[in-house]
């Protein structure tokens, strides 16, 4: 099968940043989680950290468009996602993992990954192809043909990787991906993180400092719905040479920065 | 690009020619990719070893095919029940079908009474509905609300689905009862239609709680306490119902874009 790099794939794209946010408010219910959050995000791995609370999960299902922003403005690979008109190209070109990772008990892997594929309306011909290699990407290709419901938390997290990337998505929001991974998967999903964040736009939201520096280009601090800092994993250990508590450098970079943002508000 | 490769910068291409500069090789593998003439020539250049080397290829991905895992298995029923069941209405499913069986019998018991077949008829599809379009039923809701066919199109599928389901018991029932199809399937309809309209706006499970509760209450009960039977479901009443069941639909369509996000 001869198959030819075509010129849209080559174009250069027209937006500076994947993910542009200004004076981004959103509400979880009636409590307005995201407050005024200016925020710019390029390609590479970006992670975001945050206290409990700090609307991190209310700003990553704002970004993967399920929820609506209530004001400011917010593009998403150059288009803008509060115009609903855009929604369904727009979801072609995105991979999400919630937090809450729901699935259907009688799928198999494959099914549910195929399925998944289907829902963003991959080509048909292209949907096989690149299941097995989103199943194969997170090692579970022994068990793609085991249905869900007799998989660990581990492997079921895995799952919900391989969901999320099976459309080489520009734009891949994953919501604690880590959650339930052991130490050897872990440093997987390192590597795997890197060659995503590559040529794409990658959004980690997590609780493990080390996680993010270890994998990530670029580090996103949030509390109280407002970005408090954003910087590389290099300077938040930096920062933490300085002051600030925790077991190593960025823990203490990441407590430092949280109390001076906290003490001047 | 109907020019074919000239002799001399694919020999050179073939043999590897460091001095070949990167403009020339990509141009010639632009072109060797689409051309299967120039493909040809390039294999008649080729040097021995490399022959031999591609017949190594090719005879070692020969055994990996022979020997290597069988592929996946396409199981096309799974896959067609994936795309369309929605597992969730079952329950409510068998409790409408239950419940029109029930006004059913009571119909043919008491044939003087108003028609419980009729006055269910339009609430019937609504339960459904609540469920199928609804964050609590899908445990994948979150995934499944972010992805592109997300929205109208699925809330289609799984509209279908419910119809396909609640449907033909009324249809034994009417049929049986000696009704006209028209008197329980155009009030069905148009309380669809209704339902999806206003579920754009305040969310599917609650106009479904609206309308069909102000049906049951407004029309349904004070029929069955009264026993008359209400002119809303007497066929002297099926043009309107015809008119508002196609002008709900018309609308429902062309209101699509509200569904594209979850209420």
């Amino acid at each position: 099968m001869v198959r030819m790099v075509s010129a849209t794939e080559l174009e250069p794209t027209t937006y500076a940043w994947p993910v542009e946010a200004a004076g981004l408010r959103v509400k979880a219910g009636r409590h307005v989680a995201v407050n005024g959050l200016d925020l710019r995000l390029g390609t590479g791995v970006h992670g975001l950290l945050g206290p409990n609370g700090a609307g991190k999960t209310t700003l990553m299902r704002a970004v993967s468009t399920v929820h609506r922003p209530s004001g400011g403005s917010l593009r998403l690979l150059g288009e803008d996602a509060t115009n609903g008109r855009v929604l369904r190209s727009l979801r072609r070109r995105l991979g999400y993992l919630p937090q809450h990772f729901g699935f259907y008990p009688r799928f198999t892997v494959r099914e549910y990954v195929e399925y998944m594929a289907w829902l963003r309306e991959m080509p048909k011909a292209a949907i096989p192809g690149a299941v097995q290699r989103a199943v194969e990407r997170v090692g579970l290709t022994g068990r793609a043909g085991a249905k869900l419901k007799t998989l660990s938390g581990g492997m079921l997290r895995r799952v919900g990787i391989a969901q999320a990337i099976v459309n080489d998505p520009d734009l891949l929001l994953l919501d604690e991906p880590t959650v339930g991974l052991d130490p050897e998967q872990r440093v997987e999903f390192r590597t795997l993180l890197r060659e995503l964040g590559a040529d794409s736009c990658v959004v980690v939201s997590t609780h493990l400092v080390e996680d993010v520096v270890a994998a990530c280009t670029d580090v996103v601090l949030v509390d109280e719905g407002r970005l408090v800092w954003q910087g590389l994993p290099a300077e938040l250990v930096r920062l933490g040479e300085r002051g600030g508590t925790g077991d190593s450098p960025a823990e203490r970079g990441y407590t430092s920065l949280l109390t001076t943002h906290r003490s001047a508000a | 690009m109907t020019d074919h490769i000239p002799a001399a910068p694919l020999a050179a291409y073939t043999a590897g020619d460091p001095h070949l500069d990167d403009a020339t090789v990509w141009a010639v593998e632009v072109h060797l990719e689409n051309c299967a003439g120039c493909r040809a020539r390039l294999a008649e250049l080729a040097a021995p070893p490399l022959r031999t080397l591609l017949d190594d290829v090719q005879v070692t991905i020969d055994r990996g095919v022979r020997t290597g895992p069988e592929p996946a298995r396409r199981r096309a029923w799974r896959r067609l029940a994936h795309r369309w069941a929605v597992w969730s209405v079952i329950p409510w499913v068998a409790t409408v079908a239950g419940a029109v069986l029930a006004a059913f019998a009571l119909d043919r018991q008491f044939p003087e009474r108003p028609s419980l077949v009729l006055l269910l008829a339009p609430v019937a599809p609504l339960a459904g509905l609540a469920i199928a379009w609804s964050r609590r039923s899908d445990p994948a809701w979150e995934i499944t609300a972010g992805t592109s066919r997300a929205g109208l199109e699925l809330l289609l599928r799984r509209t279908v689905v419910v119809l396909a389901t609640v449907l033909p018991p009324l249809a034994l029932a009417g049929w049986r009862l000696g009704m006209s199809p028209a008197l329980w399937l155009l009030p069905s309809l148009t309380f669809t239609a209704a339902t999806l309209l206003a579920g754009g706006l305040i969310g599917v499970g609650r106009a479904a709680a609206v309308l069909g509760g102000g049906w049951l209450l407004a029309v349904a009960l004070p029929a069955v306490l009264t026993s008359d039977l209400p002119a809303v479901v007497q066929p002297s009443s099926l043009p309107a119902w015809a008119a508002a069941a196609l002008a709900g639909t018309l609308l429902t369509v062309l209101r699509a874009g509200d569904h594209r996000r979850v209420n």
